[in-house]
């Protein structure tokens, strides 16, 4: 290896723009042993670590980087296991230019360290050398259930079964977790090689995991008590789609992410299995968070010519600069200061195009950003047969209307305490785009952690 | 995995299956439906619920086959598996529900059951007749080889059978057997229509005109069926609505049935090629919803 600049960070091996273009295969390939250790090099191990507190579950960020130096990342799993219990997860999908990375001091004058790829080498390194995480804590025989295997599902269970609980969590769909099996691709992260040993290790700690059981309709939450359970967590992630309420969206052709991506993630439409999925030709993605960007590159991997539209500006995006990196590699197109103003139709509402208008930013708005506002008489259609509308979505209505005494907000997300969990019902905890509405993956394994930690109090203060 | 207690071959192409579901089974109610998978490749297919029993925790469904994966479906068997049963989802029917039992029974009540729909009005249909709501129901299908539950639905009702080609019953469709009723001076306030969109559209045109309440059971294409995906959008009363959660029953009166029926034929294409995979070299029966063999 040449003289490593330690302004700048490690390049990781990616797949060809062009090949990973038409294949579902694990866009970065990760880093070799000798890459990761050079990398952790340029951790300057700083006293007061600013990185930890950028970390929505405090990882311990310089010790295991310490370790991965000294090249023993069995030690840097454990440090980072003790914090987080997805980081093969985490390391691939969270957005560490806003977090970890944004806050690192090398990140002043250079490259921040790449604490994203730092982990999932670990992470990486420790389940293909069939290391797990480890619980001694002697079983208490509480029961607490969780409803829900998601990120903040998944993540409450296990930092309570390592408490010593006895945790039972309750999936509505027919596999474990959540997000990240109907929602975040392959492609992005693999289902096989990385979620699946994920969920086993939450599973190796004790946690008994029970799919198919919808709680608010197959089992109540007054019945998980009754049922003996003594605490409740609920982490049931986000709900229904939102649409524009623009002409045209009722067409044929015109799909909510979610159900773009559930067919082909969760139902694996892209290895021919039985559930269909509209390949598209050319492909409208409206929206610009990372949802967008996952549909958008899912329906290149089709096939299809894709263009994301967005009304703002590239600075705006709010996906992960990685995926809109990776997006524009890949040959996705992006229209930007656009905005849907009708989706156009043949006779039998087939979708024909759409019709988009030319914005611009004014000033800014409530939420800092500065506001999009139309071009008059700028609009103009471009030809199209598929959309694909990701704009949100709005909170699940199942646990919150058969939940006497369990409030919600006006957005209808459960309101919950931010730094606990805690509800207006006693012993129930919640957490994640259940509370928040959609979120990122971290954030609700963030949630997971400190209401794990609160049901914990909640037992001890019984005593 | 959930074992197939019972399988019954009902009528061509229809089949019933009694399948071990406990928790399903205690909590269901009429109108309810549930989401089916065969083995860890097979779609999400949603199924209302045609009978339950919570003692025994076996939850009965009727399908039809209509596509490969209802066929692959049918190959299952007494005491083979399903990999995935799920439910109760979507909200009961409102006429089954205890605490409405009073105004029930204060109701004129006709339910118009067409083809595959027989087997959701029965559960209505024999739930009212377990806590002493006397109902009609008009029953329809093509002919008398499609007709199944008759027994069944005479037992727990007064049940009307009519047949498009006069095979059996009233000749006639189930719009044309509601208006002799009320040519009969029959008059009812509640009508439930469950069955084909088409059945169900033409029967809102009828009640509307007659002046009865209708509620319709909506089957729109669904991936999850628990409120994520939005594939079963529909428009009722101008706004968006999703089946699985709002639904699946609607007033229908308020139901947009061509854009409802419009957005069923999304699939049809992507189906009836996987139907045309499925069944090489065999004779094709219809069902591929490109040839109109099914219609």
């Amino acid at each position: 290896m040449a003289v490593q600049d330690m302004m700048k960070r490690v390049p990781v091996a990616e797949q060809d723009p062009k090949v990973r273009a038409k294949n579902f295969d694990e866009v970065c390939l990760g880093y070799t042993e000798e890459e990761a250790m050079a990398e952790a090099e340029r951790c300057l191990n700083c006293k007061n670590p600013r990185c930890v507190g950028g970390c929505p579950v405090s990882i311990n960020i310089p010790a295991f980087i310490q370790e991965v130096k000294q090249g023993d990342f069995e030690k840097a799993y454990e440090i980072i296991s003790e914090s987080s219990s997805l980081p093969a997860v985490c390391g691939r999908v969270c957005p560490q230019e806003t977090q970890c990375e944004g806050v690192c001091v090398r990140g002043i004058k250079g490259d921040p360290v790449a604490i994203g790829k730092l982990e999932r080498f670990v992470a990486d390194w420790a389940r293909e050398h069939g290391i797990s995480p480890k619980s001694d804590a002697p079983k208490n025989g509480h029961k607490v259930a969780v409803i829900g295997a998601g990120p903040s599902g998944l993540t409450c269970a296990g930092d309570l079964a390592k408490d010593g609980y006895d945790v039972t969590i309750f999936e509505a769909l027919h596999e474990a977790g959540g997000v990240l099996v109907y929602g975040i691709p392959e492609f992005r992260l693999p289902k096989e090689k990385v979620v699946k040993p994920e969920v086993e290790n939450v599973e190796k700690l004790g946690v008994k995991i029970e799919k198919n059981v919808i709680i608010g309709k197959t089992l109540t939450i007054d019945q998980l008590f009754e049922r003996g359970y003594e605490a409740v967590f609920i982490g049931s992630g986000a709900g229904l789609p939102r649409f524009m309420g623009i002409p045209g969206e009722q067409a044929n052709g015109v799909f909510s992410a979610n159900e773009f991506l559930t067919r082909n993630n969760l139902m694996k439409a892209y290895l021919d299995e039985d559930t269909p999925i509209q390949k598209g030709k050319k492909v409208v993605v409206v929206g610009g968070g990372n949802v967008a960007m996952d549909a958008a590159r899912t329906a290149l991997r089709l096939g299809a010519e894709v263009h994301i539209v967005y009304r703002r500006s590239e600075a705006e995006l709010p996906a992960r600069r990685e995926e809109v990196h990776h997006a524009k590699e890949e040959g996705v197109i992006f229209d930007l200061l656009q905005n849907p103003v009708e989706i156009l139709t043949d006779e039998n509402d087939w979708v024909t195009g759409i019709r988009l208008i030319r914005m611009e930013l004014g000033e800014p708005d409530e939420s800092g950003r500065r506001r999009p506002v139309e071009i008059k008489g700028s609009e103009y259609e471009i030809s199209c047969d598929t959309v694909i509308m990701a704009l949100g979505t709005s909170p699940n209505p199942l646990i919150a209307s058969t939940t006497k005494g369990l409030d919600i907000n006006k957005r209808g997300c459960i309101i919950a305490e931010e730094e606990t969990g805690k509800t207006s019902r006693d012993a129930v905890y919640a957490g994640g785009d259940a509370v928040t509405g959609a979120a990122t993956v971290i954030l609700a394994m963030g949630a997971g952690k400190n209401a794990a930690k609160a049901i914990d109090n909640y037992f001890k203060s019984k005593k | 995995m959930y074992l197939i207690r019972k399988k019954e071959m009902l009528a061509d192409r229809i089949f019933l299956m009694e399948v071990e579901a406990p928790l399903v089974a205690q909590s269901c109610l009429p109108g309810q439906f549930v989401i089916v998978r065969t083995d860890a490749e097979s779609e999400r297919i949603p199924l209302t619920i045609c009978d339950y029993d919570a003692k025994e925790g076996t939850v009965t469904i009727v399908v039809q086959m209509i596509g490969a994966s209802t066929e692959k479906m049918e190959e299952l068997n007494q005491g083979d598996s399903f990999h995935d049963f799920v439910g109760p989802l979507g909200n009961p029917s409102d006429l089954c529900i205890e605490e409405n039992l009073e105004e029930t029974k204060k109701k004129h009540i006709v339910f118009i059951a067409g083809g595959l729909g027989t087997a959701p009005v029965y559960c209505q249909v024999k739930w009212l007749h377990d806590h002493g709501v006397k109902v009609d129901v008009i029953m329809g299908s093509k002919n008398k080889d499609l007709l199944f539950f008759v027994d069944k639905m005479n037992a727990v009702s007064e049940n009307h059978i009519c047949t498009d080609d006069g095979s059996y019953g009233f000749h006639g469709m189930g719009t044309d057997c509601l208006q002799a009723l009320y040519d009969e001076g029959r008059r009812f306030d509640h009508c439930v229509a469950i069955g084909p969109m088409i059945m169900m559209k033409f029967v809102c045109k009828l009640t509307e005109k007659l002046g009865i309440h209708t509620v319709v059971s909506m089957n729109p294409v669904m991936v999850d069926g628990t409120g994520m995906c939005g594939a079963c959008r529909l428009i009722v009363d101008g706004k968006v609505k999703f089946a699985c959660v709002d639904g699946p029953e609607f007033d229908g009166h308020k139901v947009d049935f061509d854009l409802a029926m419009k957005r069923m034929a999304q699939y049809k294409t992507e189906e009836g090629r996987k139907k045309l995979e499925f069944e090489e070299g065999e004779t094709h029966h219809g069902g591929c919803g490109l040839c109109g063999g099914d219609k």
